[in-house]
């Protein structure tokens, strides 16, 4: 009986008692949701464009994070150190089309899936090389992004909204705006869609594999950097950091791997779900730390009922 | 172009009709898949200029991997050509990838319609349009000129490729072909999997695409009855190799064709063991 009273009553009773601090719970795990979702969303390009799905997007929101902190280390100031790691993400495109896509054009998916463990080993060892392995300091104060916080007080309580946060989910929203408009409405976006559908109708209407790919992965690079930013000034960056990709593939299950709309409704589900969970049900009846598998058990239950994810694609077969 | 062969391998070099300019000239190619897999053996074939050319043939007798060879796609099946020259406009075209072609003036529409099944039928034929960079107005206008050409496509425009009818598919591969304003169609089993009815018009429209935008056909189709009815000029292909051609009046009369690929013959039907034999004995050449 007390069991039961502890999850079902009790929670509920503790959100309406005190609704300050269910917002404030709410808040936080929206910011990490908007971040899992912004790294599905990378996942999601280069899945639709290539059927490649791509182990090294963690890896590469270190490197991304590395680059920048390791170039401002070299004395560059803060946005030219930002310029200089889009031009290093757009080299690593580049050259990942050049080096490990061209050559393995046409073999079967699980290839390329092996192909791109590879890259993420290869990215470790080279950032670790470059970089050294210890944990760095986010340069959060010089690129600009304000350090202080909001102070609300809805229902006469208090909320507490960290200026990084609004920062990064603006941004992020601001991306993914960006995002969808490019693939909706622009004549390459059309194309990346098009790849996705069938490799062999696009390059019969003229579509350049090679271009498409290059671009996909340096957008890919920019939305790595973009979460590396923001996660890495709460947690510093450090290799530790390609966890936050790991906490995407759950968004990735929940949402589908073809979908958006998946990726960002899969996202900040998980992003408040988890935080919810671990706040009312984890911390006082399993002793906490439920944010590490909470949301692959929820992604598991989906996937149950929902094979192709809350928003996949239907696999449209004629017969 | 040259009246003479270039390489001097006369065997199956077609006799032109009329004088028309040649626009597609292929010379003697040989198609390898897989570093092992001879498929074409010596194929040469020429396209004038506004002709609508079949090439005929059984299963495997290569028709697909020609366009393929010409429209450079066979790098992605993993063939490549290994002999022989294709020639558009006078000019090598054997190196160059499938985009600066379609720039060309070349495009394929290929076999079982290939639509991108999750965009709209506007978004596919807008894909058509990928290469060109002759400014908005100018592809609206081509998307309208598909849109009377295929009426259908117009009310569908709407939904998502994949849930549209086979027809509806092909009008829609056909119509993204258009719009990269193609001088030359490479067009792949347009009749694959339809009714007769709907090929009857399929045909009819490229009929009148290419009496009235002026765009070369280069056709593969198993339906040899409708396509030398549509067609000018025919290439009879067997085996990877061209074994007759001639203008599409000509072969519709040919004895052999009427008997192998369009079933007809004098004394009436044979039984199938008389056939085999037949053919077995009569094998055109090689």
């Amino acid at each position: 009986m007390e069991l039961l009273r502890n999850i079902f009553v009790t929670p509920f009773v503790d959100m309406v008692a005190a609704p300050d601090f269910l917002m404030q719970v709410v808040w936080e795990g929206l910011v990490s949701g908007v971040l899992y979702a912004l790294i599905a969303l990378g996942f999601v390009l280069i899945f639709r464009s290539s059927r490649i799905f791509n182990f090294a997007q963690g890896i590469m929101v270190v490197f991304a994070a590395l680059t920048l902190v390791g170039l401002h280390e070299m004395g560059i100031p803060a946005w030219i150190a930002v310029a200089g790691t889009l031009g290093v993400m757009f080299a690593l495109a580049w050259t990942v089309e050049r080096v490990v896509l061209r050559p393995l054009v046409g073999q079967p998916d699980i290839i390329l899936f092996m192909a791109t463990i590879g890259i993420t080993l290869f990215l470790i060892g080279f950032g670790e090389t470059i970089f050294g392995g210890e944990n760095k300091q986010m340069i959060t104060a010089e690129l600009g992004i304000p350090t202080g916080d909001f102070v609300l007080e809805p229902f006469g309580g208090l909320l507490i909204l960290q200026h990084i946060d609004v920062t990064a989910v603006v941004v992020a929203g601001l991306l993914v705006v960006g995002l969808v408009a490019f693939l909706n409405y622009t004549r390459m976006g059309r194309a990346v869609r098009a790849l996705g559908d069938d490799h062999q109708a696009a390059l019969s209407v003229g579509i350049s594999l090679q271009t498409i790919w290059v671009l996909v992965w340096f957008i890919a690079g920019v939305i790595a950097l973009v979460t590396g930013i923001a996660w890495g000034s709460r947690a510093g960056v450090s290799f530790a950091l390609e966890i936050i990709a790991y906490k995407a593939l759950p968004v990735l299950m929940l949402g589908g791997l073809e979908s958006i709309t998946g990726a960002i409704v899969g996202g900040l589900l998980i992003g408040v779900l988890e935080k919810l969970f671990e706040i009312y049900w984890g911390a006082p009846l399993l002793g906490g730390n439920t944010e590490s598998w909470f949301a692959f058990v929820l992604a598991l239950t989906v996937l149950l009922f929902r094979p192709q994810g809350l928003f996949g694609e239907k696999i449209i077969e004629r017969v | 172009m040259l009246d003479s062969d270039p390489t001097g391998n006369g065997a199956a070099h077609p006799a032109k009709g009329g004088d028309a300019e040649t626009i597609l000239e292929v010379t003697n190619i040989e198609v390898i898949y897989n570093h092992v897999i001879l498929v074409l053996k010596g194929v040469s074939l020429t396209v004038p200029k506004g002709a609508i050319v079949a090439l005929l043939g059984g299963n495997g007798a290569g028709k697909t991997t020609t366009l393929k060879a010409i429209s450079n796609l066979l790098h992605s099946d993993r063939g490549e050509v290994t002999k022989g020259a294709i020639r558009y406009l006078g000019a090598d075209v054997t190196e160059l990838d499938p985009a600066t072609l379609v720039q060309r003036g070349v495009i394929q529409v290929m076999e079982g319609r290939h639509c991108f099944e999750h965009l709209t039928v506007e978004d596919n034929l807008l894909t058509g349009a990928h290469t060109r960079s002759d400014g908005r107005g100018a592809i609206e206008a081509d998307l309208d000129m598909v849109y009377t050409y295929f009426p259908r496509l117009k009310e569908r425009r709407k939904s998502q490729a994949g849930y549209t009818s086979g027809g509806e598919q092909q009008m829609c591969a056909i119509g993204r072909a258009l719009m990269s304003r193609p001088q030359t169609i490479l067009l792949d089993e347009p009749s694959m999997g339809l009714a007769p009815q709907l090929v009857e018009q399929i045909f009819e429209i490229v009929k009148s695409v290419n009496e009235n935008e002026g765009v070369t056909f280069l056709l593969a189709e198993q339906n040899t009855n409708v396509a030398l009815r549509y067609a000018h000029y025919g290439y009879i292909l067997e085996s990877g190799r061209v074994v007759m051609d001639g203008p599409a009046a000509a072969l519709r009369e040919n004895p052999d064709v009427k008997e192998f690929y369009l079933g007809l013959s004098e004394e009436g039907r044979k039984s199938y063991r008389d056939v085999r034999s037949y053919r077995r004995r009569k094998r055109w050449l090689s």
